[in-house]
């Protein structure tokens, strides 16, 4: 193990540049890949908490009246997934409207009629699963006396179709980005042991097994895919650190848009699949040349 | 101990070997001679596994060569100490590196290791050498690290190609002298060389002569 490691070493110490310049690939390769699992922990994070946590506004026809009230709230619970139900009266909701536009109410004086509808408040328990959410307010809408329900589907629907395509296309850059690292990491291994040929023949000749000679390449994979994401990791985490404060500041005038780093799982992650990268591309490497 | 029976190998059309039978027993001093050409070389690759592509049996200790398997290999392997002509010592890797490179192979500890490469080392002379590069040497030295590689592990069976080749006649001997010491303490000396004159003078043992890949005289020199 002390001569493997030693070895790998001294490798990677006289062939700097090819290191480097694999070390160099693997990091951009994380990188890219980092930013989108940036973007996906964000965005699910912003989809988690999306509509204040799960809250949703139930519309009623004109036709309503409090008696139908107790009825309503009994169909309502009976179709599951409730957390709170709070019933606003059309009045409640004026006053309320009056009281938040405060100076320019004016225009509400000549209202003739109150133009607003009952309405019931409620908060969905397991608000986190959208389409879960999509079903209950369908099953809602189907009551007869609901005219609407309000739950953010607008916004959220189009942000969802944007994840999905961010998705796609994450997984895309992701794959093609690993085949690259891979190929770079497969083919320094691949000249390391050419540069090492008459060591690995004498090697052989006074006994040395494959796994002792092999161990020192597979060594220098790991060490290579370790480097690369931690250096990726580390020039993402710079970028973050520049660019997260202007973005959020930009932002914050809009919606609450809390911008993290990623999480410390994901860190580990990260560093554990270019580490299993480096070691990857020595094991197609090896395979192929100990054939 | 080395057995061969009915040994051909082919280069192409060409033979270079033809129907090679012979009998090594243990502790024997073998030397291999022959003008260039003639087969020497092919026959010691034959016997340390870096050739594998032949026609007839070899036996090494009852172990068929043709039928060994990948992973029993490595083993038989350190059962020879290997001398080649140009040396083949690892230029990256310092005197000590070099000799302790068959050791760490066998999988012995540190410590062992330390201490029998030096024991190697002074024993040639070359202690004060442990850590300077192969190609700061002279031939002469290269060569002497490389029989220092080849007995360390203390092996049976010592195969040498030539291993005076390329070095004056003072240092030659230093060689052959070194290796006389092993096959007095039982090893089994194979030595392919076409300097006989050296060896006459030098070594007692069994003389087999090749020529275009046949054994064409087998003599004791005394």
């Amino acid at each position: 193990m002390i001569h493997s490691l030693k070895r790998a070493l001294t490798d990677i110490r006289s062939n700097k540049f090819l290191n480097l310049i694999t070390i160099i690939t693997i990091s951009l390769s994380i990188m890219v890949v980092s930013v989108f699992l940036l973007f996906f922990e964000n965005a699910g994070r912003v989809i988690e908490s999306w509509n204040q946590g799960g809250r949703a506004m139930i519309y009623l026809k004109g036709e309503f009246n409090t008696d139908m009230l107790p009825q309503l709230k009994a169909k309502i619970n009976a179709l599951g997934d409730i957390d709170e139900m709070v019933y606003i009266s059309k009045a409640k909701a004026l006053d309320t409207l009056k009281k938040t536009l405060a100076s320019q109410t004016t225009f509400l004086k000549t209202l003739k009629k109150n133009p607003l509808p009952d309405a019931l408040e409620i908060k969905i328990k397991s608000y986190k699963n959208f389409q879960g959410v999509q079903t209950l307010a369908q099953n809602i809408k189907a009551i007869d006396i609901v005219d609407d329900i309000e739950y953010g589907q607008g916004w959220l629907g189009q942000f969802l179709k944007l994840f999905k395509l961010f998705k796609i296309t994450g997984y895309a850059m992701c794959g093609f980005f690993f085949l690259i690292a891979l190929f770079i990491t497969a083919n320094t291994v691949r000249l390391a042991f050419y540069s090492r040929k008459l060591e690995v023949d004498i090697m052989r000749l006074v006994g040395a097994t494959e796994i002792f000679i092999k161990a020192p390449f597979y060594i220098e994979g790991l060490v290579q895919g370790f480097l690369g994401g931690v250096l990726g990791l580390g020039a993402l985490l710079a970028t973050y650190l520049m660019v997260s404060s202007g973005i959020t500041q930009s932002l914050a005038s809009y919606v609450y848009f809390d911008i993290r780093f990623l999480s410390v799982k994901m860190v580990m992650l990260i560093i554990f699949s270019s580490t299993f990268l480096g070691w990857f591309g020595c094991y197609l490497s090896l395979k192929q040349i100990f054939k | 101990m080395i057995r061969l029976f009915n040994v051909s190998k082919r280069f192409g059309g060409k033979l270079a070997l033809k129907n090679i039978s012979l009998d090594i027993e243990q502790g024997e001093f073998i030397f291999i001679s022959g003008p260039s050409g003639a087969g020497k070389s092919t026959l010691l690759k034959i016997l340390y596994l870096a050739d594998n592509i032949f026609e007839g049996q070899v036996l090494i200790d009852g172990m068929n060569l043709s039928r060994i398997s990948s992973s029993k290999l490595p083993v038989l392997r350190r059962r020879f100490g290997i001398v080649f002509q140009d040396f083949k010592l690892i230029p990256t890797l310092t005197v000590y590196e070099n000799i302790s490179l068959v050791l760490e192979a066998a999988g012995k500890k540190t410590s062992f290791i330390k201490k029998k490469v030096m024991q190697v080392l002074r024993s040639i002379g070359m202690e004060k050498k442990a850590k300077a590069f192969p190609l700061t040497l002279s031939g002469g030295e290269q060569q002497r690290v490389a029989v220092a590689r080849a007995v360390v592990g203390e092996p049976s069976i010592i195969l040498a190609d030539e291993p005076t080749g390329s070095l004056d006649s003072t240092s030659a001997r230093a060689i052959l002298d070194f290796l006389m010491e092993y096959h007095k303490k039982g090893s089994t000396i194979l030595i392919a060389s076409h300097d006989l004159h050296l060896m006459k003078n030098t070594i007692k043992g069994r003389n087999i002569e090749l020529n275009a890949g046949r054994i064409v005289s087998t003599d004791i020199m005394y």
